[in-house]
């Protein structure tokens, strides 16, 4: 592995940000859907979440540290790049530089977001409820902040998980390729509706 | 023929030397039919006047074969990178604007290096040894459904153009490129061939190998040979993760 390890870090890049941290930010959204049926039934679902077995292993385990590295090495490839999208105008190429710009602006609000919830609570005792996104997206910066973050996260998470299929050459051949561009648009566009509508529900 | 004094104007990137600065020079010419790219430059080689009406000195450009099959005449046409001996100057918008194609060092003017993409072929061995120390006799035969499909492949005449469109490879990424690894395809195909495709595939998934593509599929759109080098690089994909399956806790594999 020592001489192949630009390709281990690549495809771990690739696979992390699947498993587990695709799979955990579909989920998150799951949860937070349950705004939309009111204050009670967020805060009890958001409670089971707290109150999983062995938290804060699965908390480092599944969403940091994958998180970590690939938030760090995802840097590190969108700067390596040289976009050119305006000669090429190709949909992929676009999707390439969308990609990585989402990539950084992901990062920069789940930082943020992480920050602002579950730090806060180690940190402060803030407590995770309906009342406090309430009011942090009662005002209407934070709220476009949040409403930008969440799209900007889910098409990365989308059109990431189109190259998963590709680096991992499970779909081969244009036409799969297509098609898979197909069902990925429409994992953006579910979660997306998930996501926005939390938001909506939390500030209003 | 009834079209004297029609001319064709032409912008090109000009430098002296590899490390001296670009100037760009502007040319007009009498116009002729069915001209294309090489046989303007030629025309400005045959009389090296700029615009001005100054005398300058001639373009420097690459050309072998002239038929699209030597890829050494490669430069950006209007900001498109494609070969100039098949650049019709009537299907050209005016001024045409004559480039050298950024991704590879200038050697002046027009022509460039291509030494990165030779570098890389023999990285990765694109080629099959037929040579022993004894007569090897003739290799297998292959189905011909296979020949027509590889055949396809070979058509590369590692002109650069994919390389050039392909915003992984730069100053700041040692990435190979897309030329080198459908070759790998093509030359893993033949019953020859292989017999080194461990060798190969390690050296595609060695440093600046096949991880760095990120699936920007310019390369495909841009190739004047019609390669399909996506699925050439998904394949090679799909190769590597069913080799990292099988090796995953170490094997014995090494052929
Ligand atoms: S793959 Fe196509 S574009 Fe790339 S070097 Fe070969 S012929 Fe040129
Ligand atoms: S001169 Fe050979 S490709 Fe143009």
């Amino acid at each position: 592995m020592a001489e192949n390890r630009e390709f281990f870090y690549r495809r771990l890049h690739s696979l992390l940000g699947v498993i587990p941290v695709g799979i955990f930010l579909m989920q998150h959204l799951v949860v937070n859907y349950f705004s939309t049926y009111g204050p009670d039934t967020f805060n009890a679902v958001a409670h089971f979440m707290e109150s999983l077995p062995l938290r804060i292993g699965l908390e480092i385990f599944i969403i940091f540290l994958p998180l970590l590295f690939h938030a760090i090495y995802g840097v590190y490839i969108a700067f390596t790049s040289s976009p050119n999208s305006f000669k090429f105008g190709y949909f992929r190429n676009w999707m390439f530089v969308f990609q990585r710009i989402t990539g950084i602006i992901t990062l920069i609000f789940v930082v943020w977001h992480v920050w602002e919830t579950r730090l806060a609570n180690a940190i402060y005792g803030t407590e995770i409820n309906f009342d406090l996104m309430a009011t942090i997206l009662s005002s209407p910066f934070m709220f476009w902040f949040y409403v930008i973050g969440v799209i900007s996260t889910v098409f990365h998470f989308a059109n990431g998980l189109w190259s998963f299929f590709v680096t991992w050459g499970i779909t081969v051949t244009p036409r799969s390729q297509v098609i898979l561009t197909y069902i990925t648009i429409g994992v953006f566009a579910i979660f997306t509706y998930m996501g926005i509508s939390s938001l909506i529900a939390f500030a209003f | 023929m009834a079209e004297e004094n029609k001319t064709i104007k032409m912008i090109i990137q000009r430098q002296d030397s590899p490390d001296s600065q670009t100037y760009e020079e502007e040319f007009e010419l009498p116009h002729r039919r069915n001209m294309n790219v090489i046989s303007a430059l030629m025309e400005i080689r045959r009389n090296p006047v700029n615009a001005k009406g100054e005398e300058t000195t001639p373009v420097h450009w690459e050309m072998g074969c002239l038929e699209e099959v030597c890829g050494a005449c490669s430069m950006n046409i209007n900001g498109v990178p494609r070969q100039s001996c098949t650049a019709l100057v009537d299907q050209l918008e005016q001024p045409i604007r004559l480039t050298p194609m950024d991704t590879f060092p200038v050697i002046r003017d027009l022509a460039v290096d291509r030494s990165r993409m030779f570098d890389s072929l023999k990285k990765v061995k694109a080629w099959t040894p037929i040579d022993g120390t004894h007569d090897l006799g003739p290799g297998e035969r292959m189905p011909e459904s296979k020949r027509q499909w590889s055949y396809e492949l070979s058509k590369c005449m590692t002109c650069g153009v994919c390389l050039e469109a392909c915003p992984n490879v730069n100053s700041k990424s040692n990435f190979i490129g897309p030329a080198a690894l459908s070759q790998v395809r093509l030359h893993n195909s033949t019953p020859n061939g292989e017999m080194h495709k461990s060798e190969r595939m390690d050296a595609v998934t060695g440093d600046g190998g096949l991880q760095n593509c990120g699936n920007s599929q310019n390369c495909v759109q841009v190739c004047p040979k019609g390669i399909p080098l996506t699925t050439s690089i998904a394949a090679l994909n799909r190769e590597a993760t069913v080799n990292s399956f099988k090796s995953f806790f170490g094997s014995d594999y090494n052929y």
